[in-house]
């Protein structure tokens, strides 16, 4: 903004910006493409193909909305991607705190190798799980896929706390001991309300990734199938508008999911400012 | 202040299944690529390197090592060329609508990757959107064939799906950058382009590094959208592994090419955080 106010910028910067400008439009167009002809072929009574999209209907979403297998895949990844999130977080949240407070020998290697799921390609870490459970002698089910993603996301929910970790102040949980709670009791009335955003972000995050996770799941996947794996079966068949028609509800009801994130967000960054400026002015008063 | 109890409390279980459910497995990965598979389709459990010798002895696996990363190099380069620009943009030139088109890169990223792959397909397909449309305009008769399963489908559409991706570190990067550095620079009389390339970009390399790893590791072992779109002669690495572990059954070398892609991959990010550090000031 200052860049463009100042002299200098102005005059050699303007063609400069708007070449810019251009750029960005054009990667937003390319950005959106794809999701937009989904949309709209959702409601194309033509099928998937053809320009422009003809004789306008809703009856892939009838047709969707009957379809009972996708149904009880979308069940099953909804279950899967609870529990998985419980996991990731009952393991991530105290690997955030051991990483940021405990010295053990190896924790080097420990860090990396929680992190490492979120950086390698899904393909290695699902292999390497069904080697375990091959090993293991374990049938594969929603439950190995369970596993596998609430381990894979422990990645996600470490990463998130121990962010929120290095902005807190230490100094209300010295408070919290030294008044003579013990840890638990610190824990759950100090640190958590604390790190109550980090910890929500990662569990909305970690629920949408594992919704939407299928390098790990295609490997470990039982009789019952998560809904990418649904979908994924049906394009191998063909290509049908009804795929059209369930991207579109996952996405509408994403964004719903996002705006709600950020609701929540804004009130309580806003409120947190609030918070500041009662304190500035409480100090004002004394 | 944290007592050794605390410590072990927090320590110990994440410790334990990581140990179980992580390091374990990429172990096990490690070993199986030394054992092989018996005529009678049972895994052999003596040590040789005999995976390893078929690796680079059989052109077709190491061919296809060397087009995956081809492929994973033109995805990295074509996200960098969309997503430097647009953070530079974002990060210098947008002013209040900043935060709203943060966002709108943002949004993308939660439509399913299998989802979006698809979109392609349906674009390019030879009835697709984009070939009705070049022949509704008269600008060609028959659809172009090449559009779709081709080595082109699959740059594209993992170009589409990495450049969100490779943007946010870059865009991190530039927001941290110190305006007062840029202004320094423009009052002492540096140009607009000596201003970027001396103090913006050097700037910047950091999250470039991030967002470039991010891109080339994530689409080298990807085998979704070479099924879906790349046809015979878009075939990556990954596809070679999963047929290994699923009708060839030959675990053992499956295990050898993955731990292979593991090696490329863990020195590159190692490589990257090398010059990380060599590039960060602060």
């Amino acid at each position: 903004m200052e860049l463009l106010v100042s002299g200098g910028m102005t005059t050699s910067g303007a063609p400069r910006s708007r070449s810019l400008l251009l750029h960005a439009a054009a990667v937003f167009a390319f950005l959106y493409l794809p999701i937009v002809v989904l949309v709209i072929y959702s409601f194309n009574g033509q099928g998937v193909g053809g320009f422009p999209p003809r004789n306008l209907t809703l009856d892939w979403y009838r047709i969707l909305f009957a379809d009972i297998p996708i149904w009880d895949s979308v069940l099953n990844s909804l279950q899967v991607a609870l529990v998985a999130m419980l996991i990731a977080l009952a393991f991530g949240i105290p690997a955030a705190l051991a990483l940021d407070r405990a010295q053990f020998p190896g924790k080097p290697l420990f860090r990396r190798l929680v992190l490492l799921p979120l950086i390698l390609p899904g393909i290695i870490t699902g292999l390497s799980l069904l080697m375990l459970f091959n090993l293991a002698n374990v049938k594969l089910s929603l439950l190995t896929i369970t596993l596998g993603h609430g381990t894979a996301l422990i990645s996600v929910a470490t990463t998130e706390v121990f962010a929120g970790l290095q902005k807190l102040d230490r100094a209300q949980e010295e408070a919290s001991l030294d008044l003579g709670a013990n840890y638990w009791q610190t824990f759950w009335a100090i640190t958590v309300p604390n790190l109550k955003l980090p910890i929500i972000g990662a569990a909305l995050l970690i629920f949408t990734l594992s919704m939407d996770e299928i390098a790990v799941s295609f490997f470990l996947i039982g009789r019952d199938n998560t809904l990418p794996l649904e979908i994924w079966g049906r394009l191998r068949r063909g290509i049908t508008p009804e795929i059209n028609a369930i991207s579109t509800v996952i996405f509408m009801f994403s964004m719903v999911t996002i705006v709600l994130w950020y609701r929540l967000r804004m009130r309580a960054e806003s409120s947190v400012a609030v918070g500041e400026e009662l304190a500035e002015h409480g100090k004002e008063q004394i | 202040m944290f007592s050794r109890a605390y410590k072990t409390v927090v320590t110990l279980p994440p410790l334990v299944w990581v140990t179980v459910f992580l390091f374990l497995p990429y172990l096990l990965m490690f070993c199986y690529s030394f054992w092989s598979v018996s005529p009678s389709q049972t895994i052999v459990h003596s040590w040789n390197l005999d995976n390893y010798k078929e690796l680079i002895q059989k052109t077709v696996y190491w061919q296809t090592l060397l087009r995956s990363m081809w492929i994973a190099a033109r995805v990295m380069i074509f996200s960098l060329l969309l997503g430097y620009p647009l953070a530079y943009f974002l990060s210098f030139y947008a002013g209040k609508r900043k935060d709203l088109l943060y966002q709108l890169v943002i949004i993308p990223l939660w439509v399913s990757y299998l989802v979006r792959a698809y979109a392609w397909k349906t674009i390019l397909g030879s009835d697709g959107v984009f070939n009705t449309l070049l022949q509704y305009a008269h600008l060609t008769k028959h659809p172009l064939d090449f559009l779709l399963y081709s080595p082109f489908a699959v740059v594209l559409t993992l170009t589409h799906i990495y450049t969100p991706f490779t943007f946010l570190p870059i865009y991190a990067a530039l927001e941290h950058i110190p305006r007062n550095l840029v202004e320094a620079s423009q009052d002492l009389g540096a140009t607009p382009a000596q201003t970027f390339w001396k103090v913006i970009f050097p700037l910047s390399i950091p999250g470039v590094l991030a967002g470039a790893t991010f891109a080339f590791v994530l689409s080298l072992g990807d085998f979704l959208a070479p099924l879906l779109l790349g046809g015979p002669s878009g075939i990556m690495i990954s596809n070679i592994v999963v047929s290994l572990f699923g009708a060839a059954y030959n675990w053992p070398l499956g295990a050898a090419i993955s731990l292979a892609m593991l090696v490329i991959v863990v020195s590159l990010l190692v490589f990257s955080e090398r010059l990380e550090k060599k590039w960060s000031f602060s």
